[in-house]
């Protein structure tokens, strides 16, 4: 009874990522920064114990400042359990493939590959863009004219 | 009893004072210089048989001066230091297409053309895309980018260092009329440059099939808002 009315509340709330055992999180602050792990346990306040053992991520404590939370959770993901077993729930529930369909992934990686871009590339770029500029305006142009 | 010399070791083959700490402490710039050392010349004959007796004997041409000049004649320093050849960048091979840093053709993109012994790169615009002619440029007033264009239809041996070394004009002075006047005199190119650049910017010009890339060279690089050069792939 407690537990369903946890449940209304938190669906009510305005938070919608939660610190919480099988939250998939991303880590941006040090060696691992830019790779995924899930949370396996909760050690204080401050501090989870986290895992990613197909993304390179050594279990260890971090620091909540030091990841952000994902929309991502694995459902029903039993507490502190044994790397292997991580694994196995990780994989089962795709969270590599989900992860690269979200908005902010394809950001990062769009971002990697803009960085990436040599200087001919940038000019080429610009092209392209000033032909879809001139493709819009010339359509808004006719439309408003049609309009009148 | 003798006194130390002024001027010890600190460490051997250290001297404490420098060269010219002596010169200034010895006083030296008061002694007239005594003539200067002059190189030994190409041997010639120098020596000539005369007879003597029933044979012949060897008599030098000149004779030995009787006296020895009192002070040594100095002798300038001979200098051991060699320029290395100037190594060139892995990243510019022929072809290359180089931002300009510096210069009144700063932000151009040019062609590298090929290392002059100088050191110096042979670069062009083409003239006939981008208005930079043929000249050298120091490559450490450019970027290289990654972009390479075929330049194997260009015969390049004509051009070395001298091809570059400025005419020598006449140095009379320039009347104030030349100056101010109306008419001032324009600097004339001579016709075999402008052969040279046209012959050498139509080759590389029917080398420029990929699309965009006239426009390229045409273009001016720039940084625009949170662009880092030390940030950017080229």
């Amino acid at each position: 009874m407690r537990l369903r009315k946890l449940n209304t509340e938190i669906q009510n709330s305005s938070f919608k990522r939660f610190v919480e055992v099988g939250r998939v999180v991303f880590i941006n602050y040090g060696d691992d920064a830019g790779k995924l792990a899930v949370i396996v346990d909760i050690i204080d306040h401050n501090r989870a114990l986290i895992d990613g053992p197909t993304t390179g991520v050594a279990r260890h404590a971090h620091a909540f400042r030091r990841l952000t939370l994902t929309d991502l959770v694995i459902k029903d993901f039993p507490r502190g359990v044994r790397s292997n077993i991580v694994k196995k729930y990780f994989e089962k529930e795709d969270i590599l493939e989900k992860w690269n369909q979200t908005a902010w992934a394809r950001k990062l990686e769009n971002r990697k590959l803009k960085a990436s871009l040599t200087d001919f590339d940038r000019f080429k770029i610009l092209k392209f863009k000033k032909q879809r500029r001139r493709i819009v305006q010339v359509e808004v142009a006719s439309l408003k004219k049609s309009k009148k | 009893m003798a006194h130390a010399p002024r001027n010890r070791f600190l460490v051997p083959g250290i001297p404490r004072y420098s060269r010219c700490a002596v010169y200034a402490k010895k006083a030296l710039y008061k002694k007239s210089r005594k003539g200067t050392f002059k190189k030994a010349e190409a041997k010639h004959e120098t020596t000539k048989k005369v007879p003597f007796k029933d044979g012949h004997r060897i008599v030098p041409l000149e004779k030995a001066p009787r006296f020895y000049p009192a002070e040594d004649i100095p002798r300038p320093k001979k200098c051991r230091k060699v320029n290395k050849p100037v190594k060139l960048r892995p990243s510019i091979t022929p072809g290359t297409i180089l931002i300009l840093l510096a210069g009144r053709f700063r932000g151009k993109r040019v062609v590298f053309l090929r290392q002059l012994p100088s050191g110096l790169l042979l670069v062009t615009g083409p003239f006939k895309i981008n208005g930079v002619p043929l000249r050298r440029v120091n490559q450490a007033f450019v970027i290289a980018t990654s972009t390479k264009i075929d330049i194997s239809a260009c015969s390049l041996d004509k051009f070395n260092d001298a091809y570059f070394k400025r005419e020598k004009g006449s140095s009379k002075k320039v009347t104030e009329e030349e100056l101010f006047g109306e008419k001032q005199k324009q600097k004339t190119i001579s016709e075999s440059r402008i052969a040279d650049q046209k012959e050498i910017d139509s080759k590389i010009i029917a080398g420029l099939k990929a699309p965009h890339l006239k426009d390229y060279l045409h273009s001016r690089f720039s940084l625009s808002k949170g662009q880092f050069p030390h940030e950017l792939v080229f």
